[in-house]
């Protein structure tokens, strides 16, 4: 039996159907695909579970969490979901799903998720930032040809050009 | 039938967001090492993927427009604040370089067994209430220098839709083609 995982896509494949999945989504909803709208409410939603009067007070997490209300009953969290289940339906057909830790191969395992974490916090602080991340701003917006989506994407690209290549001797 | 249809519910969430994290785990996206490849210019997938996609969803909605069946003034255009908008995209930037990831690739990343893919996750939650703590010095920040609300690249440099399209069009293609030949990383 091959065990061996299947090929990836052709990049122009995989953007082709990205792209009419993006399509779909604006068809459908008005409005594109997203990942930060649901790290924030996930993050409004722990805070408020955790500190509540904390968060209540809080100018940015507070409106989120007004009124008793769930920031996590939102349709991005069902478009999370959906990535999350398509991601793993995609994984385990091409038997690409591994548990492994993926990162910065000459550092050691502690090393690159000290890595993931501190990468996690600046990506999470710079998406609320702009309103958006690579989803959302980046690739949805620019669909719409949107001057924030195209402004977003420069900052991304030369900002991770930049630390790439001061990062790129921790990778083989 | 006019379009978009409104559907914000949990079916057409599941649906398109199904589909994006399939796409994605197809692109390699799931892989750390693959999305910072293109960051050292090793691999131009994250580029070609990305700038496919923005091509077939703008000339899907351009195509759609034009024969009537898609109202654009009901589509979501995001509007652009200068230094926040640039700097957001230079923490995303950053934070993908140093940490593999962006939000949607970390949670495609631990869905294929990937455990920096949630420890990025975790990231993104603690970065997020760092920045709600920061939030009233930074007001002034984030909103200097707005733009016109939903401004798009066509109204900036008052040109058509079509000519933004082609242009766009012309430098996937060129991308495109002088990195077919480049090797790609799995």
């Amino acid at each position: 039996m091959n065990v061996d995982p299947k090929p990836l896509w052709k990049p122009h494949a995989a953007g082709a159907l990205l792209g009419l999945g993006l399509l779909l989504t604006f068809v459908v909803t008005g409005h594109g695909l997203g990942g930060s709208g649901f790290t924030t409410a996930l993050s409004a939603a722990g805070a408020d579970l955790v500190a509540p009067a904390a968060t209540a007070a809080n100018a940015y997490l507070g409106p989120m969490v007004a009124d008793d209300s769930n920031p996590l009953d939102a349709w991005i969290t069902w478009q999370v979901l959906g990535v999350a289940i398509g991601a793993l339906i995609g994984a385990i057909s091409a038997r690409r799903f591994r548990f492994s830790v993926d990162g910065p191969t000459r550092l050691p395992t502690a090393g690159r998720l000290s890595m993931a974490l501190l990468g996690g916090i600046i990506a999470g602080f710079g998406a609320r930032v702009s309103l958006g991340c690579t989803s959302g701003l980046g690739l949805s917006g620019a669909a719409t040809l949107a001057t924030a989506g195209f402004l977003f994407l420069g900052g991304f690209f030369v900002s991770g050009a930049i630390f790439g290549l001061l990062t790129r001797r921790l990778w083989a | 039938m006019s379009l978009p249809l409104g559907f914000n519910g949990v079916v057409s969430g599941l649906l398109c967001g199904l589909i994006f994290g399939f796409a994605l785990e197809r692109a390699g996206f799931a892989s750390a090492c693959k999305l910072t490849a293109q960051l050292r210019f090793k691999d131009w997938a994250v580029f070609n993927v990305m700038f496919t996609a923005i091509l077939v969803a703008a000339f899907g909605m351009y195509f759609l427009q034009l024969t009537g069946l898609l109202s654009m003034d009901q589509v979501y255009v995001p509007t652009t604040y200068f230094w926040a908008t640039a700097l957001g995209g230079v923490g995303v930037g950053a934070g993908m370089a140093i940490g593999g990831y962006c939000p949607g690739t970390s949670v495609v990343g631990f869905m294929s067994g990937k455990i920096d893919g949630l420890v990025f996750f975790a990231g993104i939650i603690i970065g997020t209430w760092v920045f709600a703590g920061a939030y009233d010095s930074m007001l002034p920040l984030l909103e200097a220098a707005p733009g016109p609300e939903a401004q798009t690249l066509s109204q900036l440099l008052h040109v058509p839709d079509w000519v933004v399209l082609l242009g766009l069009t012309a430098v996937a293609a060129v991308v495109g083609w002088f990195t077919a030949r480049a090797p790609a990383t799995d």
